[in-house]
């Protein structure tokens, strides 16, 4: 992109003296005005009004305007809320960890494994195929797959390997962290495998010269060099499933809760003070884990 | 500094985020021109899916002459956007038990009873509340429709409890709801609301996850049980909150059920996946699971339905010639062709009378009198859904609607409950 530099402050300009409004050090702010625009009208305003809206007073009918915090205490003095967002961090924890441990060796076969930047590139589109398809159609069609009549019991039963069918593999924590690690692998796989293919080959050459076992040259090189695209993918994946409500109540059937869900019903409910706060709380505390990864990470190095 | 006021806010909130759907509607209808052309008008509905049929909208359009735009929402969202947007909507298709949330926001006008040509023809259930002599739906509980159909005068907000000329909506749809079973896989009949809570179907009962609805079916079962007694289901306590989310908790952790469901194709696939076998339901979803080639019961319980009831209301921004071609409506609506086609899928017309000149006679017996099918029953889309000989679950129309023990709900404990509802999914 082509962008002028602004006129230092030391060195007076040509246009300005010839003119009153210099059009040229305007010319980044124009072209930036657009993405500002956008990105207050939708979403620092409907932000603030939320925090607004999040102190207003409520009766169990209607909100007032007013300042209370009442809504935020009653979040962090009720064991229901407590335990809602501990179930949170729990799906957000498991689903991090599977999601890591399938993508960061998915990533390594990727761009390690597969020498031809060709078919890097094929490998790397089949593993996208599936979100092709619509996240919910993805969800959904667990169901018929893992249900007490679906597809794993009767084969399992077929097999005689059980009698009874299980019922755990539907509509249980099993089945939710499934899902969305299904619907959420691949945010941390582009990445990682992004960072992987800028790894120097000659460094792992050089490592296994010295004599480097295969693990020592995984802690020491790539780890390290592949750490941004790991930051960035655990923010992806974290972010996401914070935020989730769908997944979770489909795939749990409804037995289980997140805090979207919570605001959700709550919304539905129209207790839009209460759910304002809830959102608010939600989003600092993502927020902070976000920058506690930034922190850890310097994600820098990637762009 | 950006002045908010609380409209604009909640207007431009919702328009933003929640309501997506508000993006399909265009609300723009430029100035009003003053002609005396009714055919210049467009009224726009909204409501929830039961009755926004494309069908019904074309029929109305081409026998009234003016225009009509439907927008399909959810009940919640149908909910909101009444009490928030009152610019959204002319007639508010709506159930009863959102009135004492609706009503009070003055978003609506009341109706004058007199300009309706049938209101007589709408069943007791609505104007009196007395269905028959001794029928358990005169004393129902909760929010039922006699409780808020009346207001006290033309620019009153508050319910009268003797029937008035103005009405707060037209009714024109309503039901009986209950526990729907797969025969084949329960083995007996089921007769009571108790067996949702049988351990003989652990893991395999499902409930609706509606708060203000699945508190009513578990308030059901518990004094179906005998362990809990309640004054007025539809309006409880809080220690009745806790109390019945105790003993709600309690099945859960002993695994009692499968899932639970929210939305209406949910509950026919845990019925039809055999995933559940026992489980609250809506009548039309036990037709499609037995359009599925499945056998479905929507059974008769001895504690009586769970009724509910929907009507048309119209926004105070009406007036003049739109109002006119609104009244117009309210009338099409009651005339009977909408409740033929409303009974043709299992719900009932307001006007049931009126809704008989539309239906053959063998359809009348089936939907209405409880009699055997002198012929296969076909719904309003051409597809078959009963056999010759089948007999609709429940029997008559005064058997099952005299049969309701309570009406779906508006706690003044909403937000309480909500919360309690909240403790029992997350436990």
């Amino acid at each position: 992109m082509a962008v002028t530099q602004l006129p230092t402050s030391g060195e007076p300009t040509r246009s300005r003296r010839a003119k009153g409004v210099n059009w040229k050090a305007l010319q980044p702010y124009l072209l930036s005005a657009p993405q500002t625009l956008v990105f207050l009208l939708f979403l620092v305003i409907p932000i603030a009004a939320i925090v607004v809206v999040s102190f207003w007073n409520f009766n169990g009918f209607a909100m007032f305007p007013g300042f209370t915090l009442n809504n935020y205490l009653g979040i962090f003095t009720s064991k229901v809320y407590l335990a809602t967002y501990l179930n949170t961090f729990k799906f957000a924890f498991l689903v991090w960890l599977v999601c890591l441990s399938i993508s960061y060796p998915v990533a390594y076969f990727l761009s390690f494994h597969i020498k031809n930047p060709k078919l890097q590139t094929i490998w790397f589109l089949i593993c996208t195929v599936p979100f092709l398809t619509s996240n919910i159609i993805r969800m959904i069609s667990w169901i018929p797959f893992l249900g007490r009549e679906g597809l794993i019991n009767q084969a399992l039963m077929g097999l005689g390997l059980t009698k009874q069918p299980i019922e755990i593999f539907l509509f249980s924590d099993f089945s939710v962290v499934l899902a969305m690690v299904h619907l959420y692998a691949l945010f941390m796989v582009a990445p990682i495998f992004n960072s992987m293919i800028r790894i120097d080959r000659n460094l792992v050459s050089a490592a296994e010269d010295a004599g480097a076992s295969p693990f020592q040259i995984q802690k020491e090189i790539i780890v390290p060099l592949a750490a941004p695209g790991i930051a960035i993918g655990s923010i992806f994946v974290v972010t996401l499933v914070m935020g989730e409500f769908a997944t979770m109540r489909i795939m749990s059937g409804g037995k289980s809760s997140s805090v979207g869900y919570l605001i959700k019903n709550q919304l539905d409910s129209l207790q839009y003070p209460l759910a304002a706060a809830n959102a608010i709380v939600l989003l600092i505390i993502t927020l902070t884990i976000v920058f506690a990864i930034l922190r850890a990470v310097d994600i820098r190095k990637e762009l | 500094m950006f002045k908010i006021s609380r409209r604009n806010f909640v207007t431009g909130g919702l328009a933003t985020g929640a309501a997506i759907a508000a993006a399909s509607c265009n609300p723009n209808r430029g100035p009003t021109i003053i002609t005396n052309k009714i055919k210049d008008v467009t009224l726009r509905l909204m409501g929830t899916g039961a009755a926004q049929i494309n069908d019904i909208r074309e029929r109305a359009e081409k026998e009234l002459g003016f225009k009509i735009k439907m927008r399909a929402l959810s009940t919640a969202e149908n909910i909101q956007i009444a009490i928030t947007q009152p610019k959204q909507y002319d007639i508010y298709d709506g159930e009863f038990f959102s009135l004492p949330l609706v009503v009070p926001s003055g978003n609506l006008q009341a109706i004058d009873t007199r300009k309706v040509k049938n209101f007589d023809k709408i069943t007791p259930i609505f104007r009196t509340g007395e269905l028959y002599p001794g029928a358990r739906v005169n004393t129902s509980q909760g929010t039922a429709p006699r409780k808020v159909m009346f207001v006290k005068g033309q620019n009153s907000t508050e319910f009268a409890t003797s029937p008035t000329d103005w009405a707060t909506m037209i009714p024109f749809q309503f039901n009986a709801d209950t526990l729907g079973y797969r025969p084949d896989l329960v083995n007996r009949k089921i007769e009571s609301w108790a067996e949702l809570f049988n351990p003989e179907f652990r893991g395999k009962t499902s409930i609706l996850d509606i708060p203000s609805i699945g508190i009513m079916d578990a308030a059901m079962v518990m004094e179906a049980q005998g362990l809990m007694k309640f004054s007025d289901k539809g309006n409880m306590t809080r220690e009745e909150l806790d109390q019945v989310t105790n003993i709600l908790i309690e099945q859960k952790k002993a695994g009692q059920f499968r899932a639970f469901w929210k939305t209406f194709d949910e509950s026919v696939n845990f019925m039809s996946s055999g995933e559940v076998v026992l489980q609250s339901m809506w009548s039309p979803a036990v037709t499609a699971v037995k359009a599925r080639g499945l056998k479905c019961v929507y059974a008769r319980l001895k504690e009586g339905y769970r009724g509910w009831g929907g009507g048309l209301g119209l926004s105070k921004n009406l007036s003049g010639i739109e109002l006119d071609a609104a009244y117009e409506y309210l009338n099409w609506v009651l005339e009977g062709w909408v409740g033929g086609f409303l009974s043709r899928q299992g719900y009932y017309s307001a006007a049931p009378e009126n809704a008989r000149k539309y239906m053959k006679p063998p359809e009348w017996d089936f939907w209405y009198e409880g009699k055997p099918a002198a012929i296969d029953i076909i719904d309003p889309f051409g597809k078959k859904i009963e056999s010759q000989g089948a007999v609709r679950d429940g029997g008559s129309f005064s058997d099952r609607m005299g049969d309701v023990a309570c009406w779906n709900s508006f706690m003044p404990e909403q937000v309480y409950l909500v919360y309690k509802w909240t403790e029992f999914i997350v436990a």
